[in-house]
């Protein structure tokens, strides 16, 4: 939930328009060789790939991706085969150790990976979908149809979900993880669906789309063509946010018990290391490793949000110049202005930060938001809805 | 006013939300497995217990739909959410209400705590952006990926079986007699460290996290400059201008993420054998009691919802313009 949070708290402060000129500034910036920029060359392609920290998270996840796929063939045991090695701690033969069958807990996280991995993905689909249609619609209509669509939503938001998942699954005759992504799906949508209505809510005043619809348009091909591709870093973060969400939910419905078909995945791991007193017998291999995939997933999904958040919102990227270079550069951080280094080819010049920060209107020599649809998001959030937006302004 | 009247509706309508989704999952799900329960325990269950049961598990195929709505919510108004299988015969809503004392104790506690220094280091970090501080964000990401269940289990391999400053499960030791003393409170708090101190660190990097990116948009406004240019002193301008404006998505994301902080600190309660709300739902899905299954979920729903009313009036009474809104 943590990710999700500051995807709405991001969409808030997207509605600040006095932030709108500083997207095309802040793209140059030297962190660890990555993003260096010529001054007024071309924008560069991949911006997104050149953050650290998405990057970080793509390589993670696609390390777990491949795992998913090949498990099966390179785990060394099979994961429900018993042995006589019972409860060693790890060694070679056993890279994660037994358990108390003397079972590979290596080949079970192996194998169990894709179960993990296909549950969050499907729920994650799921759930992106349902939100995609019930907050782009409710954005679009308004009226009526938006104010029942919005309870909707905010209903599914307040009921509390992992509850209602267990209950659900609970009470099926035999669940299988496709299932268990179904419900997770069902009782998950409501937060992106929420996030995804704001923002359409001030797209579909704007020029573009007021233009397109005067040209004759139909509603299908302005949602589709003009309004969708300027939500695709809020979908994008919300399907992430959502997989997470959906990992987690998974896990702890395997380890409580539920949804156990003898399908190996993480939570089934833990919930047998639970119930075989590994803690008391001290098997600390039966259950770090685990855990431990599970925390490494779930923060390579939060680097990949922090990446399309730092993508979107200009002013949270800035703060990637870390405290060490900034001392190198002599400046020093001040209250209330987003420290901009722009960096050339010829001898390199910090511009002192409260200087960067007024000149750069006249500076932005790119048109950002036509080079980058979420920028443009970003401009032009002033009419939305949200209590706060209108907060801290007046 | 308009505000809080339309609040105030739309809590009627999640309230009867949750009661109606709770009225159709046993009825929709496939088999009958309450019916084969009750003929098991023939001529056990009274038969006024039966017929609450038959009511709440929709087995009167002879009465309508509706019907059988309107006489689930006349039972639900009579506080009678059936007999618990386990706890056999002892009603649904005794069970709960033993167990409900505790988990608001123990949850409620821990969340307050979180967010409190969560929003407190948060204010910190966004206030000096670009020191020191940043380094802590990732540190907190990492325990927010972390399960709870999980950070828990480490908890208590560390804690409780390797250093033995804790006990690994209960809520207070089981040779004191529960009474308002101080050695069973001091019991009481001793056996809620653990289970807490887990709580706090595995949910406080979301209230950091939320409240230092709006500390980083709110410092840069207008009205923060001013203040430092009229000479207030740091703390005036972070506390009084920044952080108090900062602070109000926090208080409505608290809200929202409420439901979510319930569901996973009931997990928490399973892994330490916590006698709460989350133990119960525990046992109830393993012994496959469903009428406690059905009370449980609607009691949390209830305490959400509450807990979402007060967090809506904090949020009214700290933005005027809300109330002015509607």
């Amino acid at each position: 939930m943590t990710i999700d949070t500051s995807i709405v708290e991001e969409s808030e402060e997207l509605a600040k328009p006095s932030q709108a000129p500083m997207t095309g500034v802040v793209a140059a910036r030297g962190r660890g060789g990555f993003g260096r920029r010529r001054a007024g060359g071309k924008p560069p392609k991949f911006l997104f790939m050149r953050n650290s920290k998405a990057v970080a998270g793509l390589v993670i996840l696609a390390f777990f991706l491949l795992i998913a796929i090949i498990g099966p063939w390179i785990a060394p045991y099979d994961p429900s085969a018993r042995s006589s090695d019972v409860l060693q701690p790890p060694s070679w033969q056993h890279l994660f150790g037994t358990t108390h069958l003397g079972q590979d807990v290596f080949s079970q996280i192996v194998v169990g990976t894709r179960g993990v991995i296909i549950v969050g993905f499907v729920a994650g689909i799921l759930a992106t979908a349902i939100g995609v249609i019930i907050g782009v619609t409710a954005g679009y209509i308004g009226g009526l149809g938006d104010e029942t669509l919005s309870v909707l939503a905010n209903v599914f938001l307040v009921i509390p979900q992992l509850p209602l998942i267990i209950i659900i699954a609970g009470q099926l005759p035999s669940v299988g993880g496709v299932t268990v992504a179904v419900v997770i799906a069902i009782t998950g949508w409501a937060w992106g669906a929420r996030v995804l209505r704001a923002q359409t809510l001030s797209l579909r005043k704007r020029d573009f789309v007021e233009a397109a619809r005067a040209n004759g348009e139909s509603t299908w091909r302005i949602i589709t063509v003009e309004i969708l591709p300027n939500l695709t870093a809020i979908i994008a973060s919300g399907f992430v946010g959502t997989v997470a969400f959906a990992v987690l939910s998974l896990i702890t419905l395997s380890f409580i018990g539920i949804g156990n078909t003898g399908e190996w995945n993480w939570g089934t791991v833990l919930y047998q290391a639970q119930a075989q007193l590994a803690l008391q017998r001290g098997a600390w291999w039966w259950f770090v490793p685990a855990g431990l995939c599970i925390a490494l997933l779930g923060m390579a999904l939060t680097l990949i949000n922090f990446g399309i958040d730092e993508f979107v919102n200009p002013r949270l990227r800035s703060t990637g110049v870390n405290a060490k270079s900034l001392r190198k550069r002599g400046i020093r951080p001040r209250i209330g202005f987003t420290p901009v280094v722009r960096e050339t080819d010829a001898p390199r010049t910090a511009i002192a930060p409260h200087l960067a920060e007024h000149t750069e209107p006249t500076d932005a020599a790119r048109p950002a938001d036509a080079a980058r649809p979420a920028d443009a998001a970003a401009s032009a959030e002033a009419e939305a809805s949200s209590p706060t937006s209108k907060g801290a302004r007046a | 006013m308009r505000f809080f009247l339309r609040r105030g509706l739309f809590y009627v309508i999640t309230f009867w939300a949750a009661v109606t989704i709770n009225f159709f999952i046993p009825r929709i799900m496939p088999g009958d497995p309450v019916r084969a329960l009750i003929a098991r325990n023939q001529g056990r269950i009274p038969s006024e217990a039966e017929a609450s049961l038959r009511i709440l598990f929709g087995l009167d195929q002879d009465t309508t739909l509706w019907q059988q709505y309107l006489d689930y919510w006349a039972l639900l108004f009579r506080g009678d959410l059936g007999i618990s299988f386990t706890y056999f015969p002892t009603p649904v809503s005794d069970v709960i209400a033993q167990a409900l004392p505790w988990t608001i104790g123990l949850v409620g506690i821990a969340t307050i705590l979180s967010f409190t220094i969560g929003t407190l280091l948060g204010t910190g970090i966004g206030w000096r952006r670009g020191t020191w501080a940043d380094s802590l964000l990732p540190i907190s990401t990492f325990f927010s990926a972390v399960p709870y269940f999980w950070l828990a289990l480490i908890a208590i391999t560390i804690f409780s079986v390797t250093l033995g400053w804790f006990p690994a499960s209960g809520s207070y030791d089981r040779s004191l007699i529960p009474m308002w003393s101080w050695e069973f409170v001091g019991s009481v708090i001793y056996y809620g460290t653990l289970p807490a101190l887990t709580i706090v660190i595995s949910s406080i990097s979301g209230w950091i996290l939320g409240m230092r990116n709006m500390m980083v948009t709110v410092s840069s406004e207008d009205y923060v400059t001013v203040a430092q240019a009229k000479g207030l002193s740091e703390r005036a301008v972070m506390f009084g201008y920044a952080a108090r404006n900062a602070i109000l998505p926090q208080v409505s994301s608290f809200a929202l993420s409420l439901g979510f902080i319930v569901g996973g600190t009931l997990v928490m309660e399973i892994v330490f054998s916590y006698q709460g709300i989350g133990y119960l739902l525990f046992t109830a899905v393993a012994a496959k009691d469903y009428p406690l299954m059905q009370g449980i979920f609607l009691v949390i729903t209830v305490a959400v919802l509450i807990a979402n009313i007060v967090a809506d009036i904090a949020y009214g009474i700290l933005d005027p313009r809300t109330r002015q809104e509607g």
